[in-house]
């Protein structure tokens, strides 16, 4: 990231307004069925390569199914898992920070231990087991992943609010008598959303990279959906033999999630300078760069050095 | 200080118990083990006496207060599968976890430090930029893939380490750069926005006033007080191998605790399944309460601080 | 008089080459300074002064900034021309600096002792028991009190003040011949300030050292410096004698600075906000730099740029509207 630039970063946005197109045309994009293949063509190697084949631009897997089109559904998977995640969490998460800052107080001391609790667990792990012992299927991996993630919001949010409450307009409201839900939604809710954006945008490659590992896993989406983490775990016994089936759906992981970090690091020195200690958190195997107490210096933690 | 550090402590012992609790909860709460320890036609009768056995009998309740008394003694039953205390299980499995967080870890600091250094010094410079690079691509790329790739470039291609296993000093390598990839890549972004702010400091200034050597007031000068939240990051990220080993172990076949969770949830061996996540859990949150007491310790600041 | 100046700052010039320009921050300052002298460097914020001084031991932040140009002599040798291993033995030794916040110029993660004695032992040479008792008297000339057991002590557990008097004991442990002072009682106590600057001067007495400060108090002015320099855009406006600027202020800005102060030599008055805007020293206008605000404005001033004119003995402005005294420099 070079010096911060006014326009939008056209590396990032070039990545992300193509994986949404994507995702939204697959249906006409892809060349194959994503789901069935023809077991005679099985692990088909790309075309450029001997014995490829102009029908299976990047091979077949071992049923082969077609590698491409399974890539391109895959990114359905992976925008609407983070979606909806980030949705479920990120509504959760602001209430409960909006209620926290703007009450304070003994209710704000008691969620505020949940949050730290949240905050503390190593994510993956605990993930990992609730999944798989509650049957690893499509909503719970979404419902895993935002039990998960609420605390993050919370707990900027609240900070955000804290601020924001001292302010004159919100006095003024409280004297002309406005109820706290008025305040709260009228007068502290859009003062934060350039966070809130700040914060989804940093936790989407987070949250890919979470469903990618849990798939991986296998206690994730099940097959057989072309979620990307399971084409990888299911490329893994061929790796000598066919590594196209590993290779090319983790490029399009790298991507997106390269892509979506740059485009959070953009959006945060752009949108809120206040946020600049955050850093794109996107982690998969150290379980995350969890936040740390206040008594430790976070500037660093993971290098928002803006320019 | 102290009230901040016995806060600290009682908030640990907190999450430990909201993860038991969850641990506990969702391993009754899904499928019989029975089911799946019995032939398919065994008598209601076997399953009766297999079920009174295992203590499954009894009301949740009772079943959970049984189960905490018994982790405080450090009883976590016999596996399912061997009936062999678990503790034997976990004891096995725990050497290789450590080994590979510790090796990873000091593998990360010493790719991590220097390059951070030396991007903040030599701000802007053509290594600054690549270095930046290599760590955006670091928070970016999926473990478990990076690991299949290292796999195929090393080991299948190149053979010059082997793909899995546990063994010799070639045996490490691979796995440990997987897992420390990623935090190199954190550590670097953290160490070089750490020296940009010190770099840029009075006593910096102040210390070349004196006519002190660059060198010295870079290094005796600079990296002390940039190395305080890195030190204290390094031992965060160790214990965050452990919480998150699950992944490099399975990629790499490593026999680590986190395989044998992912085997025991196979399996249904459910004593070792949370046994091992409360084992992880445990060092992963003891380790982060040890990590605030390290950082208020080296910082004279927060040491000398009465109240 | 007679003795050779210790230090002469000749048309020194440093520029910030930034994206949106050049920023003259200092654009041809002359003075000369003798042994055991003080000169104060009074003028608005962001006239030039911290650059000055930072410009006499070449440390302008880098890479915007450059020295472009003129000629700095200590003690006859240009310390423009050395190489940077010589220039390290100048400072610390021969030039020292105490900076304006005593909370943020010492080290949080050293001992008092080694940010002491590093310095000794660099310039002095001195090791073991012979360095201890330098740095313990270096401690003591300023005042610290159980020197000894403060050695082993971090920044954090001292005061302000006696942060800034380490800071100052760091200085002066080398001997300087120079110690400029930017603004080093700016966030300190009034009462700690008056402290502060007493023990500057018996120290100064005592060691024969001159020294640049930097004040915006007019009051520090009048109680400890020889001579004046009010600074504006980058320039040295006018300079003299305390007393002859008091008392014959012959610049207009000069006038306005001292008019803003109800009762000079009383209390420590800040400079008050004089009309307009200072100018933007990337962009500045030919002529007279003040002559956008200048009350005594005339055509001239906008269109060539104003003459020194001596008004005195060593007393110099730079006006087109003042009237020259006995010869002119
Ligand atoms: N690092 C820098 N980069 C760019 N410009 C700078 C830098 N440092 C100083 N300047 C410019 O140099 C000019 C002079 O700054 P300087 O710090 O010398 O002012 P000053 O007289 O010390 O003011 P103050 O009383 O506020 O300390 C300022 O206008 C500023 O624009
Ligand atoms: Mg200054």
């Amino acid at each position: 990231m070079p010096a911060p630039s006014r326009e939008l970063p056209w590396f990032p946005g070039a990545i992300l307004a193509a994986l949404v197109l994507t995702a939204v045309f697959a249906p006409y994009l892809a060349p194959q069925s994503p789901t069935e293949g023809d077991i005679t063509q099985k692990l088909i190697p790309p075309v450029w390569m001997e014995r490829g084949e102009g029908r299976h631009p990047l091979g077949t897997d071992r049923f082969g199914r077609d590698v491409l089109s399974r890539v391109i559904y895959g990114s359905r998977i992976s925008l609407v898992v983070s979606l909806l995640a980030i949705g479920l969490s990120g509504t959760f998460g602001t209430a409960l920070g909006l209620i926290s800052g703007y009450r304070g107080g003994f209710t704000d001391s008691l969620l505020m231990r949940f949050t730290d609790i949240g905050l503390s667990l190593p994510t993956i792990l605990i993930a990992v087991v609730l999944v798989a012992v509650s049957e690893p299927s499509f909503r719970n991996v979404v419902l895993v992943i935002s039990l998960l993630l609420w605390p993050r919001f919370a707990r900027q949010i609240r900070g955000e609010t804290l601020g924001i409450k001292e302010q004159d307009f919100v006095a003024l409201a409280v004297v002309a008598g406005r109820s706290s839900t008025w305040i709260i939604s009228r007068h502290i809710f859009p003062n934060v959303v350039p966070t809130l954006l700040v914060i989804s945008t940093l936790q989407v490659g987070y949250v890919i990279l979470l469903e990618g590992t849990l798939s991986f896993l296998g206690v994730g989406v099940p097959p057989p959906n072309p979620a990307w983490g399971l084409m990888i775990a299911d490329g893994r016994g061929f790796l000598a033999t066919a590594w196209w089936i590993t290779l090319f759906p983790g490029v399009a992981m790298l991507l997106t999630v390269l892509a979506v970090n740059l485009m959070g690091d953009w959006l945060r020195d752009h949108l809120d300078p206040k946020l600049r200690q955050l850093g794109s958190r996107a982690e998969t195997e150290p379980a995350a760069i969890e936040p740390v107490p206040e008594a430790r210096p976070r500037g660093a933690a993971a290098g928002a050095d803006g320019g | 200080m102290w009230r901040y550090l016995i806060g600290r402590a009682l908030q640990t012992l907190l999450s430990m118990l909201v993860v038991i609790s969850i641990v506990f909860f969702l391993t009754r709460l899904s499928g019989n083990p029975v089911h799946l320890l019995l032939d398919v036609n065994a008598s209601e009768r076997d399953q009766q006496i297999l079920m009174h056995h295992l203590g499954l009998d009894k009301p949740l309740p009772v079943q959970y207060g049984i189960y905490v008394m018994n982790i405080f003694v450090g009883d976590f039953g016999n596996s399912v599968l061997t009936r062999r205390p678990v503790t034997e299980h976990i004891w096995e499995r725990l050497p290789a976890t450590v080994e590979l967080g510790f090796v990873a870890m000091f593998l990360s600091v010493l790719i991590g430090v220097p390059l951070g250094m030396y991007s903040a010094v030599h701000r802007g410079s053509m290594l600054d930029s690549a270095a930046r690079v290599f760590a955006v691509l670091g928070q970016s790329m999926p473990a478990f893939w990076l690991g299949l790739m290292l796999i195929l470039i090393f080991a299948v291609v190149l053979g010059l380490f082997p793909a899995g296993g546990r063994g010799g000093v070639e045996n490490i390598v691979l796995p440990a750069f997987t897992l420390g990839y990623f935090t190199s890549a954190a550590i670097l972004r953290l160490t070089r926005s750490a020296m940009l702010e010190v770099l840029g400091s009075d006593y910096i200034k102040f210390a070349r006033l004196k006519g002190l050597h660059e060198q010295i007031v870079l290094w005796k000068h600079g990296l002390k007080n940039a190395l305080l939240p890195v030190v204290t990051f390094a031992v965060m990220l160790f214990v965050q191998f452990l919480g998150g080993a699950v992944v490099t172990e399975t990629v790499f076949a490593w026999p680590g605790l986190g395989r044998l969770i992912l085997e025991s949830i196979t399996t249904r061996d459910y004593p070792i399944v949370q046994a091992g996540v409360l084992v992880l859990s445990a060092l992963y949150l003891v380790g982060n309460l040890f990590v605030d007491v390290l950082y208020s310790y080296l910082n004279p600041r927060i040491r000398h601080a009465r109240a | 008089m007679a003795a050779a100046p210790l230090l002469v700052v000749e048309d020194l010039k440093t520029h910030f080459f930034t994206r949106r320009g050049v920023t003259k921050a200092v654009d041809g300052v002359s003075f000369t300074l003798h042994a055991g002298e003080t000169l104060a460097l009074v003028g608005e914020s962001g006239s030039g002064k911290s650059v000055t001084c930072l410009s006499l031991v070449r440390l302008v932040p880098e890479p915007a900034g450059r020295i472009v140009g003129g000629r700095v002599l200590l003690e006859g040798e240009d310390l423009l021309t050395k190489s940077p291993g010589e220039m390290r033995r100048v400072r610390g030794k021969k030039i020292a600096m105490v900076l304006q916040d005593p909370m943020t110029s010492l080290n949080p993660a050293l001992t008092i002792g080694t940010q002491v004695s590093e310095v000794v032992r660099l310039h002095q040479g001195l090791r073991g028991g012979a360095l201890r008792e330098r740095v313990l008297s270096a401690l003591r000339r300023l005042r610290i009190s159980a020197a000894d057991t403060r050695l082993g002590q971090y920044p954090h557990q001292f005061s302000g003040g006696m942060r800034q008097r380490v800071s100052s004991a760091i200085g002066l442990s080398c001997e300087p011949r120079l110690l400029i002072a930017d603004e080093p009682t700016t966030s300190l106590d009034v009462t700690i300030q008056a402290q502060y600057l007493e023990l500057l001067k018996e120290v100064q007495a005592a060691a024969g050292v001159a020294i640049i400060l930097v004040t915006h108090d007019f009051g520090i002015v009048a109680a400890i410096a020889d001579r004046v320099a009010v600074m504006y855009a980058g320039r040295i406006v006018e300079m003299g004698t305390t007393l002859e600027v008091f008392n014959n202020p012959s610049h207009p800005y000069t006038r306005a600075l001292l008019r803003c102060l109800p009762d000079v030599g009383l209390g420590r008055q800040q400079l008050v906000e004089i009309g307009g805007q200072p100018p933007d020293l990337s962009r500045l206008p030919a002529g007279c730099p003040f002559a956008p605000r200048c009350p005594e404005r005339q055509s001239i001033c906008e269109e060539q740029s104003p003459p020194t004119v001596s008004v005195g003995d060593g007393h110099l402005a730079e006006c087109w509207a003042t009237k020259a005294v006995g010869s002119q420099q």
